[in-house]
């Protein structure tokens, strides 16, 4: 058995997913971050995009998550996220239709509500590139 | 003498009235036991962000342009309160404590000369102090939690104050709701919000020797630029928490004495209705006897 790092994704509403793994990809604000046990410190955002956990050297299991943050420990990664559905289960046309409508927010936005909608746009697109690796 | 009939209607309906407290009572013991859960639950996320935030504050503390939401605006003039109640009443002290509490506050802020905004979370406050400062409210917020709080709720307000701060109509907000401590009693709480309170990290570093210094990316700015707010949106969240378990608690309380001082009355009543029957038939015999003993 290979050495682990603790892996935990919490949500505001509760801790979704508490496990050892050998390794996990993180979207991390400025280029993905492969985590393995003994990672130095660090703090980071966290873009939309899809965490993948390692074993074996194959991918065993794919997070969509739409932004958050990230710490990272040596033996522990820990991502904060107020939105993650697991890749499998995501909707195609459900993450297309609310593409679509992010679009349609943000051609209508004014100046107060544009960073909003350029949020919600990237969200959507990460959503619907995950949706179609997946299938 | 009460009338017979009379003391039968007043039965029932306080019969009626038991029945609806007493349901009451068992609808909010439940809806307690999932507030317990959803603040339990949501504990892990609130712990791990005050932690990244209390490292990448600390390494920011006394550097010059630091975000004023953490460091404060320079100024104390304008006081934000942001007042947690609940939408519905029957729950004993609880929106009360929290109207007191908020307009002794609000006094003592005005007397040393300071301007008091004030924004409700829920109706009832605002119900009870629109009329006493009615030039001092900005806004009102109501609806939320009827279905559990649902963080999107918290950051709608979280957003609301920020926008506002941004623009400068505040120095300082507090947050008074009621923290939960059991069904029996709620804790009327002050927090300040704005700005933002680090925790004394002389405590941290004396636990772990020396503060573990971390890699930030991209940079501090730009972590704590979206932390602060996303922080904002924890707290309030985490107050409105606290603030639906404490309200379920304090309505289940309420509820059950009312339905034990509903029962002591169906008693009593009970009492007084029987022997007013018993009078009455003790009369009629008397009548009836006197009657056939006259013949």
């Amino acid at each position: 058995m290979a050495e682990t790092v603790e892996f935990e994704l919490v949500s505001p509403q509760k801790l979704l997913k508490s496990e050892a793994v050998e390794m996990v990809v993180v979207p991390g604000g400025d280029g993905d971050i492969g985590v393995l046990p003994g990672h130095s410190l660090l703090i980071s955002t966290l873009r939309p995009g899809v965490i993948d956990i390692h074993e074996g050297g194959k991918v065993r299991e794919s997070i969509f998550v739409g932004g958050g943050f990230l710490e990272i420990s040596p033996e522990r990664c820990t991502v904060l996220t107020e939105e993650s559905t697991p890749v499998g289960d995501i909707d195609k046309a459900a993450a297309d239709a609310r593409l679509s409508a992010a679009n349609d927010a943000l051609a209508s936005a004014d100046d107060a509500t544009r960073v909003a909608a350029e949020a919600s746009v990237k969200v959507a697109e990460a959503m619907v590139a995950a949706a179609s690796r997946a299938s | 003498m009460p009338n017979l009939k009379d003391l039968k209607n007043r039965i029932s309906s306080v019969k009626s009235t038991q029945k609806i407290t007493s349901a009451m009572k068992m609808v909010a013991a439940a809806k307690l036991r999932r507030a317990q859960e959803g603040a339990e639950a949501a504990r892990p996320y609130a712990e791990r962000m005050e932690r990244m935030l209390n490292s990448v504050a600390s390494s920011m503390v006394g550097v010059d342009g630091a975000p004023p939401m953490l460091a404060g605006t320079g100024k104390q003039d304008t006081h934000l309160l942001v007042v947690c109640t609940a939408d519905r009443g029957l729950c004993g002290g609880f929106n009360g404590t929290i109207t007191r509490q908020t307009r002794k506050l609000a006094h003592e802020l005005k007397a040393q000369g300071k301007t008091v905004k004030l924004l409700f979370v829920g109706r009832k406050a605002h119900d009870v102090l629109k009329r006493e400062f009615a030039d001092s409210i900005v806004d009102a917020v109501t609806g939320i939690g009827r279905r559990g709080v649902e963080f999107t709720e918290a950051m709608g307000v979280a957003d609301k104050i920020i926008t506002m701060f941004e623009a400068g109509e505040f120095d300082v907000c507090t947050i008074v709701f009621n923290r939960f401590q059991s069904a029996m009693t709620q804790i009327v709480t002050e927090q300040q919000l704005i700005p933002f309170s680090v925790a004394e990290s002389e405590d941290v570093e004396a636990a772990s020797g020396a503060q573990p210094v971390y890699i930030y990316e991209p940079d501090e700015d730009e972590i704590i630029a979206e932390l602060l707010p996303r922080n904002m949106g924890v707290q309030v969240f985490q107050a409105l928490l606290e603030s639906s378990a404490s309200e379920h608690g304090a309505r289940m309380t309420a509820m059950d004495s009312a339905t034990r001082n509903a029962g002591d009355m169906i008693d009593s009543l009970t009492l007084t209705y029987n022997r007013t029957r018993q009078a009455f038939i003790t009369k009629e015999l008397i009548e009836i006897i006197s009657g056939a003993e006259a013949l």
